[in-house]
């Protein structure tokens, strides 16, 4: 009995630990904005290695994203006749949905992993507490601008998801199955509402950005400094990562879509 | 050298991101006809406006010369009350005629203007008194059970 209560309590206050220390964290990071913007070159180089690396996961599963969609669409839709709603079914998932989504678990995937499994292995070769050892704050120096280039990256790759998307929708649908292109692109342009629709999409992707690094940085830098720590942070990183996107994803449907 | 080829990259990144949004924005949300055109509200009583939506178009022959801007109801005369926000360049006689129709067999409803002769303009703040209400598939189902019945027994009977 005894022992039971105190593993529960023990379990509890690692479990405030880490709800506090990634708060801390969290704060920081957001604190180093400025700094970061002065040295702009470090968010830059990371944007390459987090934006440019993913650019080709990203376009082709949106491009196969947007295949699918147009196959099951136009299945469903034809049972009523109406595939020339086909365009806008795409569009309408693929921005407000699919897009900041799919694009938000599959960065946790390519990139969130190699930023755990970075950070944690400098923690584990003690390259941060030698970094710290010099004067030099390691969450200055490399968590922050991975962070921040995380943030400007994520909106970007989803923009290019939905687009890719629904170019693979019109090949799809036009093209292939031969739905008429006026209706497919005049369907999508009534339906679709710029500020409703379009941005609060961005915005989605801009929030998702924010977890993911998030999940992704803090996971490398709480990591065990052992290789099976670091393995186990990685293997988190993806777990929890996904779990915000999707919980965090239905609270900010009901809060945008259904005012 | 080895930081200006990322900034290369990452420049064409960001470049292929403003595309990709753009073509979002202008494509599939059609921005452009955003309507960037001032207009000038004018007002109509309906006694029912079916499932017409805020938004939705006020065509003229077909073409969008107009959207709905506010609907409500008006519990002084239980008639809707649909406000209109018609574009400046289009200008319509004072006796012109609102209906409200659907493009399509299940599609959108929107409001149909029709011109009239009047040698005056809508001005803005006036109320359009000709309007004819959206159909109601019931109340057309249950005219014609009516008009069949009043028919006699020749139809329906063996």
């Amino acid at each position: 009995m005894i022992r039971f209560l105190s593993n529960t309590g023990a379990t509890l206050r690692l479990l405030l630990i880490a709800v506090g220390a990634s708060f801390k964290l969290f704060v920081s990071l957001i604190k180093l904005f400025r700094p970061c913007m002065r040295r702009f070159n470090l968010v830059v180089e990371q944007m390459h290695f987090l934006g440019n690396y993913s650019l080709a996961i990203i376009s082709i599963s949106g491009l196969f994203v947007g295949f699918v969609l147009g196959l099951q669409g136009y299945y469903t839709l034809q049972k009523y006749g109406s595939e020339s709603a086909l365009g806008l079914l795409v569009a309408l998932s693929l921005v407000r949905e699919l897009g900041p989504v799919v694009c938000a678990l599959l960065f946790a995937g390519r990139a969130g992993t190699s930023l755990t499994a970075e950070i944690g292995l400098m923690r584990a070769g003690e390259q941060l507490s030698a970094m710290e050892m010099m004067g030099v704050d390691p969450v200055a120096r490399i968590l922050a601008p991975r962070f921040w280039a995380g943030v400007f990256t994520m909106p970007i790759l989803a923009a290019v998801f939905s687009a890719m998307g629904i170019v693979g929708g019109w090949v799809v649908g036009v093209v292939m199955i031969g739905i008429d292109a006026g209706s497919f692109w005049g369907q999508m342009q009534g339906g679709v509402d710029f500020f409703k629709d379009v941005l609060n999409g961005v915005l989605k992707s801009f929030i998702f950005g924010i977890t993911v690094t998030f999940v992704a940085l803090y996971q490398g830098f709480a990591a065990q400094p052992t290789p099976e720590g670091v393995s186990r942070s990685t293997t988190s990183t993806v777990v929890v990562a996904s779990l915000f996107v999707l919980g965090l994803d239905f609270v900010l449907t009901a809060l945008m879509f259904s005012l | 050298m080895q930081r200006s080829k990322s900034d290369v990259w990452v420049g064409l990144l960001v470049i292929i991101g403003a595309i990709a949004f753009l073509f979002l924005s202008l494509q599939s949300a059609n921005l452009l006809t955003l309507n960037w055109h001032s207009s000038y509200a004018v007002s109509a009583r309906f006694d029912n406006i079916g499932g017409l939506k805020r938004q939705a178009a006020v065509k003229s022959a077909g073409v969008v010369v107009g959207r709905v801007k506010e609907i409500s109801f008006d519990d002084t005369k239980f008639q809707a009350l649909v406000i209109l926000s018609m574009d400046n360049r289009f200008q319509f006689p004072k006796d012109s005629s609102l209906k409200i129709l659907t493009s399509g067999l299940l599609g959108e409803q929107y409001i149909g203007i029709e011109a009239g002769s009047d040698a005056k303009n809508l001005e803005p703040g006036d109320m359009v008194s000709s309007t004819q209400s959206a159909i109601v598939l019931e109340s057309l189902i249950s005219q014609f059970l009516y008009n069949k019945a009043a028919d006699g027994p020749s139809g329906g009977a063996r």
